[in-house]
């Protein structure tokens, strides 16, 4: 089997594992025929893994979330383009390697991608800055969407983010600015705009790509308003606090199915988009292709109305009637 | 400043001072500046627009004082005002949400964190919305997105201007990604004001920080600010952490902001209505009458 780092709550399927493993160096090895056992305990491994996976707590799901092995933006762009360029730099002096972006086709549809991009291993994490982008990446990124405005490319956006980077040349750029000045701009994109979270939504830092027709999220991704070691600082006051906060804030795909916050979660593979990283590519796929089927039947005028009254409708609150005013008052 | 440093500041006990604008000695009647240390008389700072006559310390203050500072006298006509907060995720940290709400409810008279309206200055009409730091560090939920937006939406459709006093630490964590989502709502109806060629201009006053300089502050037509009002997207101690390096002392500060290019003027509060009114002047808009809300 593949060498992958494990998780905590993996540990049980390791010793499955071994054993199958062992079963298969024995029938290499001699005559007996081991077939039956293999695919006993195999159904066996496959049941642990998937009751293990579905039923993982917010704070697991993060874990998964963060898996340096889970397919990133570009895992997916390979699996989806033949034709796939890369393009580079923000016209103001920035090439950043945290967010990235360039054209492809899709299907036969060309079509702009861009993405957060994390590295594998600390030398290449290093380069991406763990996928914090900076100022110049959301420029960059909208660059790009006002590219594919003007010659009516779809745009897929994949989220997989801590957050924007938080540092003093960041400020000194305006990072509050750029990531502003994405999430106004585009409302007015004319093409249909298909976000999805295929790792972690960091806050601002997600949303600076996330303003989009279609909101999808993979089941073992989450999306936050804070980082839950931040908010357990802040609001528990103990950093170690970070599973309750991870739970207090209703990250998963499922509560904010609930909240109406995503539009639909897309079920991972068994163990994780990591453990079978090309059928999370087809699935991924399928539900771009009939997102976008629908959002392509749209005049671009109706896809504008649509986008602006999907957040026009976000939050919850109270319109007390005059009459409950007053004897609140 | 981030609503982390917010919270870290008010358990050290700086922040009371700064909060309270009457200091408990005495009768109340005189104030301290924590700048200058002068003493000056509670009725003079408030004569002065809460600025320090000595040093021109600008004292923080609340919703209406702002609005009293910046609105024609009798002008202002409050829009949204029954809109109530919810607690959508039915969070609980060490205290519940539903507290919190509570007790900043009844400690400002207030439902959520902004109050929004109509109001003219010098006779000129203009969407106006000031955040209350009171409330929960004005962070930012469901009302607060909500009333900015349906005030954005209402000054678009009488084609009116637009100010938003910001006074925020950022997105309020207890209602999760719905807190977030205002940030996109708001920018989403401030892109339909700018389509219709309408002035919009953010006062940032302090603090200034996280989702609330990730949008709509930093959306302005023109970008006005307070003097030293802190203005940031991350907080101080998180740059401080990733670098380890001391940061420039006036780093996030409305100057520092105005020489980094994110900052059109900086204008001292005692001059705000008359600078407020000659730029929607230069922007040729007129005063007449504001029919009512
Ligand atoms: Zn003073």
């Amino acid at each position: 089997m593949p060498r992958r780092p494990l998780l905590e709550f993996e540990k049980p399927l390791v010793e499955l594992e071994q054993q199958i493993e062992q079963i298969r160096q024995l029938a290499r090895d001699s005559e007996v025929d081991v077939s039956q056992q293999l695919q006993q305990l195999e159904s066996l491994a496959a049941r642990r893994r998937q009751e293990i996976f579905q039923g993982l707590t917010p704070a697991q799901k993060i874990q998964v979330a963060r898996h340096p092995q889970r397919p990133s933006t570009l895992d997916f762009i390979q699996m989806f383009c033949d034709d796939w360029v890369e393009l580079h730099g923000d016209r103001r002096g920035n090439d950043d390697q945290a967010l990235i972006g360039g054209v492809g086709r899709v299907g036969n549809r060309p079509v702009m991608l861009i993405g957060h991009q994390k590295g594998r291993d600390t030398k290449e994490n290093v380069a991406r800055n763990f996928g914090m982008a900076a100022p110049g990446g959301y420029r960059k990124a909208m660059r790009l969407m006002d590219h594919a405005d003007r010659f009516r490319l779809p745009i897929l956006t994949f989220i997989d983010t801590p957050g924007a980077y938080a540092g003093l040349e960041a400020e000194e750029q305006g990072q509050g600015e750029a990531i502003a000045v994405n999430l106004r701009e585009m409302f007015r994109l004319r093409v249909p705009v298909i976000a999805t979270v295929i790792g972690e939504g960091g806050s601002g830092g997600a949303l600076g790509i996330g303003v989009a027709d279609r909101l999808l999220m993979f089941e073992h991704s989450v999306y936050t308003v804070a980082s839950p070691e931040a908010c357990a600082s802040i609001l528990w006051r103990d950093a170690a606090k970070a599973p309750d906060a991870a739970a207090a804030l209703r990250i998963t795909g499922r509560d904010l199915l609930e909240l109406q916050v995503v539009d639909e979660v897309l079920e991972e593979p068994s163990g994780g988009n990591n453990w079978a990283p090309l059928e999370s590519g087809e699935i991924l796929r399928a539900a771009i292709d009939r997102h976008l089927d629908e959002l392509l039947s749209l005049s671009e005028q109706q896809l504008r109305e649509a986008r602006y009254s999907k957040f026009r409708a976000m939050g919850r609150f109270l319109e007390k009637t005059s009459q409950d005013v007053e004897k609140a008052a | 400043m981030s609503l982390f440093d917010w919270f870290a500041d008010r358990r050290k006990g700086q922040y009371v001072a700064n909060v309270k604008q009457e200091p408990d000695e005495g009768d109340g009647l005189w104030s301290k500046c924590p700048e200058c240390a002068q003493v000056v008389y509670l009725k003079d700072l408030k004569l002065n627009a809460s600025v320090c006559a000595n040093c021109g310390y600008h004292h923080r203050i609340d919703s209406s004082e702002r609005i009293a500072l910046i609105a024609d006298p009798d002008s202002f006509q409050v829009l949204n005002a029954d809109l109530a907060p919810v607690d959508p995720l039915g969070f609980k940290d060490r205290r519940a949400y539903a507290d919190r709400l509570r007790e900043s409810q009844a400690s400002t008279g207030l439902r959520d964190g902004v109050v929004t309206g109509l109001c003219r200055v010098e006779g000129i009409p203009m969407g106006l919305a000031a955040m209350d730091f009171r409330f929960m560090g004005g962070s930012m939920g469901s009302v607060v997105g909500e009333k900015i937006t349906r005030l954005i939406e209402e000054s678009t459709a009488r084609k009116l201007p637009l100010l938003i006093v910001c006074a925020s630490g950022g997105a309020r964590m207890q209602e999760g990604m719905l807190s977030l989502m205002q940030m996109a709502k708001i920018s989403g109806a401030l892109e339909r004001h700018r389509e219709a060629e309408l002035l919009y201009m953010p006062l940032l006053t302090h603090p200034t920080t996280g989702g609330v300089t990730a949008s709509f502050a930093m959306l302005g037509d023109l970008i006005l600010a307070e003097p030293k009002a802190l203005i940031g997207f991350a907080g101080r101690r998180v740059i401080e952490q990733t670098l380890r390096e001391k940061l420039p002392d006036n780093f996030q500060t409305a100057e520092y902001l105005q020489e980094h290019g994110f900052v059109d003027t900086i204008v001292p509060r005692t001059q705000l209505r008359s600078t407020l009114a000659n730029l929607l002047r230069l922007h040729g808009c007129k005063p007449m009458e504001l029919t009512s809300a």
